[in-house]
């Protein structure tokens, strides 16, 4: 009894973490963004010094607040192009989710410390 | 009735290495090395990572449709004398450090891939060269072979495209969290090439490598781009 109970609970948190497939935000940043926005999220990642077009530096409160979440959102997804921003920018929208954009945007705020808005 | 069984594998054996073919060492050999040396950094059997912390435990390229996506002669060269593809390693964000302008390469994280003796490098590239799992994805591709200049590759690859923010296109231009491109040409094979760009994730789900939805037509320019630089000189490795 107490050993189908143990199952039973294995058997939950299994099935809770395969459903989980959603990637924290802070892990995708590391995984995807580091790489050109850099490891403290100035806009100084490894990639940059052969770039025409500088990548955004996230922690400048100023710049980022003049951002909308939906168009962080849609630069996310879609790429620089679709804001009339660099090419440099790729589209994630293959790689991660709607939610994990979602949830980027918000992990952004954080990272800038600001809101959208003067 | 024992004798004459080892008496007739003698002569086979004789016979076969007089004839210049190892036959019963070397299909054998070069699966013994991929399980005993390679198997601790590359993936032999697949799937892909699927998750971010095996993205990011992954030390070195899966190899799992290595006869896909190599070229075999690049594979016997190159595994007798490996020159670093990843100037960031994999994962690369394990190899990187703020610096002063920017991130750098921590290069004292580095390891350099170890060297096979060419008998060795032969047997191993037969054997990653028969792991086709992915003739699916191959056979989507039609990659005719063709020329461009430079000048527009670079127009495509640069400009249009932005791939040189994360490739280096010669050995000190370029970005550095994805494999270098100087060299593709001549280690990939075309269609592979073609089908990777086409959909990264259709071969490595979680890579850091956008989907940019690059058309039939840019594919082909960019095909025919990595296979014009891998023949300049100054990019030979």
């Amino acid at each position: 009894m107490k050993n189908s109970k143990i199952i039973l609970l294995l058997a939950a948190m299994f099935l809770a973490a395969s459903a989980q497939a959603k990637e924290t935000p802070a892990d995708n940043y590391k995984t995807y963004c580091v790489e050109c926005h850099g490891m403290q999220g100035n806009g100084k990642g490894v990639n940059i010094r052969d770039m025409s077009v500088q990548p955004r530096d996230h922690t400048d409160a100023k710049a980022m607040s003049t951002r909308s979440d939906a168009e962080l959102f849609k630069v996310i997804k879609e790429g620089g192009l679709s804001i009339n921003k660099s090419v440099l920018m790729p589209p994630w929208g293959d790689t991660l989710s709607d939610d994990e954009i979602r949830d980027m945007t918000q992990y952004l705020r954080t990272l800038c410390k600001c809101k959208f808005g003067p | 009735m024992e004798n004459i069984a080892k008496k007739l594998i003698r002569h086979l054996v004789l016979a076969s290495s007089l004839l210049g073919f190892p036959l019963v060492a070397s299909a054998a050999d070069g699966m013994t090395i991929l399980q005993k040396d390679c198997v601790t950094c590359h993936n032999l059997k697949g799937p892909a990572p699927q998750t971010l912390q095996a993205l990011w435990d992954r030390k070195g390229p899966d190899l799992f449709y290595a006869g896909n996506k190599y070229r075999r002669e690049w594979l016997v060269e190159w595994l007798q004398k490996p020159q670093r593809i990843r100037p960031a390693g994999e994962f690369y964000e394990k190899h990187i450090k703020p610096g002063a302008k920017r991130d750098e390469v921590d290069a004292t994280t580095l390891e350099n891939h170890v060297a096979l003796p060419k008998d060795d490098a032969i047997a191993v590239a037969d054997e990653l060269m028969k792991l086709k799992p992915r003739d699916d994805l191959i056979a989507k591709e039609k990659i005719t072979p063709g020329t461009i200049s430079k000048q527009m590759g670079e127009m495509v690859f640069d400009k249009f495209q932005g791939c040189m923010a994360c490739h280096l296109i010669e050995p000190d231009y370029g970005g550095l969290s994805g494999p270098e491109v100087y060299t593709a040409g001549k280690r990939l094979q075309a269609e592979y090439m073609a089908s990777y760009i086409r959909s990264p994730q259709a071969w490595d789900p979680l890579i850091w490598m956008p989907n940019k939805h690059v058309s039939d037509g840019n594919i082909q320019k960019l095909v025919d781009y990595l296979e014009l630089l891998s023949k300049e000189s100054g990019n030979e490795k």
